[in-house]
């Protein structure tokens, strides 16, 4: 053991101080705990719930067609029903469970010791249950939305949906997306940072690879629907004509939005399942992956493809033949990918001595057999002529479970049963198999008799169905399949709840390879060891003991709080020691705000809404006052073993908050993105001679080239206090009192280039496009402002000096984010429909 | 729920004859071009599929030698990204030819037929024969003709879908989508919404009716002509309730002074095989039940009802003289 960093044994008081860091609260406080073992597990049952809800509202649907002409739901609620039962599944199910096992496994997996923003995680995770919970709700009270999760306008204009339902869509699920956006950047910053020394990104699991492509998907997909959402909000309540043919708008617009959206979204769920079944395999086979490089570049690939598909779902929207010919073509190359992934599992099968078959196993291959068919009927709908006859039947609602069961369903919960005994006791194997069984024959049961129904001319979003066209036999037995999958399901709660008890500690249950099969504790391992290998497990038989006495890297705390290792992105070389937060009642408070924020809006109560919006501005500066930016603890450095010293508080880019930023940055960038993707597609629709329309006038120039010049000068004023405060140590007084101004002063400039035109944003699609980008940095500029004051405020208190400046960096991230937007917005409506 | 019950009463009027909405059983020139490629698809994937499930049967039953075989790159390689890259690509030439196929122009003049779709109703209108030639909820077709549908919508995104024609094609605000098509078999089909469009997306259907070109050229003039005067007391009876009652300010009947366009156009409703977009065989009683209470057979359609505001005898009067309109 002499090649271990830390010497053994180690002092007896080290551990303690390492436990008494992590302890979790006791009683009822313990909600306030953010440890990834306490929040993932949750977050996992959670989306679990949210599952069999999603699935009984799915039962329901099936009762209903079990015959033609039942009454059992009445269509207004039918619609409800299959609009909630859709919605539910991708936003509240799919995509929260895949974020949640990555909060739960991710850190053991990659060998660390938490995720970096531990209380941006639990944020998500209370935002989603609160919000998912009342959006479920709105079903007893006949409010839940009833246009489809797809939400077409006009169908979903206020002409035609005056009612609330709408709104419980755009502004409940709008919001949840925040969850899955926050949960992206948090893992994008955890894996890419927090990971055991040595392990290069070659070594790192595949897991870890699938989520980073995951979070990445999240960044570029996920604003294109907020977005959308956004501007039917906003025509909504205000009547700015986006989606309205007679006022120079389109509803194809919104398809484009929300298919950009859409289609990746598909693949956002369907790659970190790849990756957890590119984790299962080799551990039951005992031998590592077949085509590991492949197989991540084959993730990576799907992800970039992934984006060129969304007019997959427009094959009937009459878009010229060229167009379909391309996205047929991309549709076709995605999969490939994914066929390559089959092979190296199957591969990988083979290549071990014998294949260990427990229940994940049979859950593996239970997702070769659905996934495989469902990849099959894709490459089929991808075929032009032959969507224009699938399209919207029955046929589509086949396939697409085919690949969403087949495809996330299965491998998650091959992934419970794989992975129980490493967060607490394992499941029951026997009823597991049962569990399997019920599952398999009652999926495809209820799924494969679709394809028939599709194509015997039954519609998709039809709550009746013609007697006589020989639709009865087929709806009969997916109604009995829907039912034996229900047992299943039902099942599989009664083993969870029976069985399943988080423990820390657990063995290497089914002798797998990577670390999460480490001894974990709330504090992750022991010790934080060395990766030199893709299997460390398998190949230093003796790691977990060393581990557990304490002999690899950072065996204790450093400053007596709660600590992360953070290293080099690439090639896992350690950087430093980062000090976490601990329990709060701030990000909960702040969770809370969020959801009454939105929710309330919902039903225009807009003084109770503005009350929620101030408790959870409050809470977010709780949360950011004492639980960030902690400064230099002590001597500001210590050991981690093996002759390494690292500092314990460093700031610019090596810093993980400079990394979130970053990919928030990304983030509003894509958003942005969706807007001149928006503004530049209604131009496309009215032509040239109608941008602007007869009769409405182009931006002021003067007051625009102002608006330019501010934004830049407030942008510049950031940079030049960033160069004071690293010189001479202090924040100049000057500094965001100017800032402000001039960002004051060019907004107001900004305003006046549209207002002073004549424009109003109801007039006309063009400017209600010009007043949505106005908006949009509207919030860009209102967030700025709140850092801004921040800031200032944290300067005033002493926590901003030449080295504790992890505050201001942000906020300088962010302010020059907000002010290269505004330019970029100013040069599009200024200078080109000038150009044209 | 209660008010839904007559619905099970209609029951076997939703009945429809097995293969008149199907892709499968193509009657015209598109469809059976469409329905040759499903079938290259459906045995195609299904071989496919059986080799994939064959290589995972084999990866964990197959003796020593074999599964070593499949435990390489180059396994992986092949069936991973030779084999789909191949197969693939062959299928990319062919499908992008037939839909070169689909959608070139195989005659100078189509018959142009205008087909606005409505919450929950469709309106045809035949645009190159003259005034007048105007119907709902039946699309009659010549056999052997060559047809371009235009398709729009008067409110949501409505989707005209008749498979034993041709695929779908979806009806947006604001635009005209083209469509062409030729039926090559008389006799009846089915067509429906398939784009969600609210409350009674289900019930949006309508027949399509396939005619020899005299008789479709027959069907025409009449449906031109203005509707022949009421030959009984009751026809006249009827005529007059349907004037009091007010029905003219949304319906049009040729040759009266009514000729509103906001529901369906009802010259020669009495020639119809179904009312109320394929909800209801056309039948003297289904006609009188749903004037007089259309909420509960297709509640939120635009349709008030008149089981209050009418007598019996004059609801009665009302729907025989709309049947006698053929």
């Amino acid at each position: 053991m002499s090649d271990l960093p830390n010497t053994l044994p180690r002092p007896p008081e080290e551990l303690g101080r390492l436990t008494n860091a992590w302890a979790f609260p006791r009683g009822f406080s313990v909600i306030t705990e953010v440890n990834n073992n306490l929040i993932g597990p949750l977050f996992v049952a959670t989306a679990l719930v949210f599952l069999l809800l999603a699935g009984l509202l799915g039962v329901l649907i099936r009762l209903q067609l079990a015959v033609p002409g039942l009454t059992i739901l009445d269509p207004d609620t039918y619609n409800q029903v299959f609009t909630t039962h859709g919605t539910i599944m991708m936003f509240l199910f799919s995509v929260p469970v895949v974020e949640a096992v990555g909060i739960a496994l991710l850190p053991a997996m990659l060998g660390a010791r938490e995720m970096p923003m531990p209380r941006l995680g639990a944020y998500a995770y209370w935002i989603y249950l609160i919000g998912g919970t009342a959006f479920f709700c709105s079903l007893f009270f006949g409010a839940a939305p009833d246009g489809g999760w797809f939400m077409y306008p006009p169908l979903t204009g206020k002409a035609h949906s005056p009612g609330i339902n709408t709104d419980m869509y755009l502004l409940g699920i709008g919001f949840i997306e925040i969850s899955a956006i926050a949960g992206a950047i948090e893992l994008i910053t955890g894996i890419l940072r927090c990971r055991a020394p040595g392990m290069t990104l070659g070594r790192m699991p595949i897991f870890g690879w699938a989520m980073l492509v995951f979070a990445g998907m999240v960044i570029f997909a996920f604003p294109a629907v907020i977005v959308a959402s956004t501007l039917l909000e906003l025509e909504r309540a205000f009547d700015w004509p986006f989606f309205i043919p007679e006022r120079g708008g389109d509803p194809l617009l919104w398809q484009h939005l929300f298919w950009f959206f859409g289609h990746p979204e598909v693949y956002i769920i369907f790659l970190p399942a790849a990756g957890m079944v590119s984790m299962i395999v080799p551990a039951m086979a005992r031998a590592p992956l077949l085509a590991h490089s492949l197989v991540v570049l084959a993730l990576v690939a799907t992800a970039f493809l992934s984006f060129g598909l969304w007019v997959h779902h427009m094959y009937t929207t009459g878009i010229p033949g060229l167009s379909l010919a391309f996205f047929a073509s991309a549709g076709f190359v995605v999969s490939i990918p994914s066929g390559l992934q089959v092979f190296a599992w199957i591969g990988t099968l083979a290549s071990g001595k014998k294949v260990q078959i427990a229940t994940p196993t049979l859950f593996i291959f239970g997702f070769l057999f659905i996934f495989s068919l469902g990849g099959l009927t894709g490459v089929m709908v991808s075929v032009t002529p032959f969507d224009w006859q699938a399209h919207d039947t029955y046929f589509i609602v086949a396939h697409l479970h085919y690949v969403l069961i087949g495809g996330m369903v299965f491998p998650v919960l091959a992934a419970l049963y794989y992975w129980a005994p490493c967060v607490g006791a394992p499941l029951s194997e026997r009823l597991g198999k049962w569990v399997f069984g019920l599952l398999f024959l009652g999926v495809n049961l209820t799924f494969f008799p679709m394809h028939f129904a599709g194509f015997m001319g039954m519609p998709r979003r039809i709550y009746t169905y013609p007697a006589g066209m020989g639709l009865e036999i087929p709806n009969m037995l997916s109604t009995i399949g829907a039912l034996i999958a229900l047992a299943g399901g039902l099942l599989l709660f009664f083993d969870l709840l029976r069985n399943f008890r988080p423990q820390n500690g657990g063995g290497n249950h089914w002798g797998a390879g990577t670390l999460e099969w480490l001894p974990n504790y709330n504090y992750g391992p022991r010790s934080l060891p060395a990766a030199h290998s893709r299997y460390p497990l398998w190949d230093r038989p003796g790691l977990a003991d060393e581990v557990e006495a304490g002999g690899h890297y950072l065996p204790s705390t450093i400053t007596g709080l709660r600590e992360g290792l953070v290293v080099s992105p690439s090639e896992g070389t350690p950087q430093y020691v980062a000090v976490l937060p601990g329990p709060s009642w701030a990000h909960l408070v702040a969770a809370v705000g969020t959801a009454g924020f939105f929710l309330v809006l919902t039903v225009e109560w807009v003084v109770p809404a503005a009350a929620f919006a101030a408790l959870a501005l409050a809470a977010f500066i709780r949360w950011l006052w004492t639980g960030t930016d902690y400064g230099v603890i002590g001597s500001g450095q210590g050991h981690i073993g093996g002759g390494i010293v690292l500092p314990t508080y460093v700031t610019g880019p090596m810093a993980t908050s400079w990394w979130a930023m970053s990919a928030l940055m990304l983030v509003m960038g894509s958003a942005y993105a969706c807007l001149i993707g928006s503004y530049l597609y209604l131009w496309l629709v009215n032509g040239d001679g109608m941008w602007p329309p007869a009769g409405m006038g182009l931006p002021l120039l003067e007051w625009g080239g102002a608006a330019l010049l501010l934004y830049l000068g407030g942008g510049a004023v950031m940079l030049l206090a960033g160069a004071m405060l690293r010189r001479r140590g202090v924040l100049p007084f000057w500094g965001m009192p100017l800032a402000l101004l001039l960002f004051g002063a060019g907004y107001f400039a900004d305003y006046s280039a549209l207002w002073g035109a004549g424009l109003r944003p109801s007039q006309h699609a063009y400017s209600a496009a010009c007043y949505a980008m106005f908006f949009w940095q509207g919030v860009h500029i209102a967030v700025a402002f709140i850092m801004a004051l921040y800031t200032q405020a944290r300067s005033w208190a002493g926590m901003i000096d030449g080295t504790r400046r992890l505050t201001f960096d942000n906020t300088m991230l962010f302010w020059l984010y907000t002010a290269g937007q505004g330019a970029v917005g100013i040069v599009l409506l200024h200078g080109f429909p000038r150009l044209l | 729920m209660r008010r839904l019950l007559p619905l099970l009463a209609l029951l076997p009027a939703l009945a429809g004859c097995s293969g008149i909405q199907t892709p499968l059983d193509a009657w015209g020139i598109q469809a059976a071009r469409v329905a040759t490629l499903s079938h290259v698809l459906f045995w195609g994937g299904a071989v496919i599929f059986l080799i994939t499930m064959g290589f995972l049967t084999l990866a964990i039953l197959a003796p020593h030698g074999v599964r070593r075989a499949m435990a390489s790159h180059r396994f992986v390689i092949g069936a991973g990204i030779l084999f789909p890259v191949t197969v693939l690509t062959t299928l990319l030439v062919y499908s992008l030819g037939l839909s070169r196929a689909l959608t070139m122009p195989m005659s100078e003049e189509p018959l142009r037929i205008e087909i606005i779709g409505r919450q929950y109703w469709w309106e045809m209108r035949y645009l190159d024969l003259g005034e007048g030639a105007v119907t709902a909820n039946a699309l009659h077709l010549p056999r052997g003709r060559e047809v371009e549908l235009h398709l729009t919508s008067g409110d949501v995104i409505h989707s005209v879908w008749v498979p034993n024609l041709h695929g779908k094609m979806d009806m947006i605000p604001g635009r005209v989508n083209r469509q062409r098509l030729r039926a090559d078999r008389v006799g009846t089909l089915r067509g429906q919404c398939t784009e969600f469009c609210g409350l009674q997306h289900t019930l949006m259907a309508f027949d399509v009716v396939v005619q020899e070109p005299e008789e479709f050229d027959a069907w025409i003039a009449r449906q031109r002509a203005p509707v022949p005067e009421p030959q009984t007391d009751e026809l006249r009876r009827g005529m007059q309730v349907f004037g009091e009652a007010g029905c003219g300010a949304c319906h049009a009947v040729r040759g009266t002074p009514w000729n509103a366009r906001i529901a369906p156009d009802l010259s020669r409703v009495g020639s119809r095989a179904t009312l109320a977009a394929g909800a209801l065989p056309n039948t003297h009683g289904n006609l009188a039940g749903w004037i007089a209470a259309p909420q509960d057979i297709k509640p939120g359609n635009a349709m008030p009802a008149y089981a209050r505001s009418l007598e019996g005898s004059d609801l009665l009067a009302l729907a025989s003289w709309l049947e006698s309109l053929r």
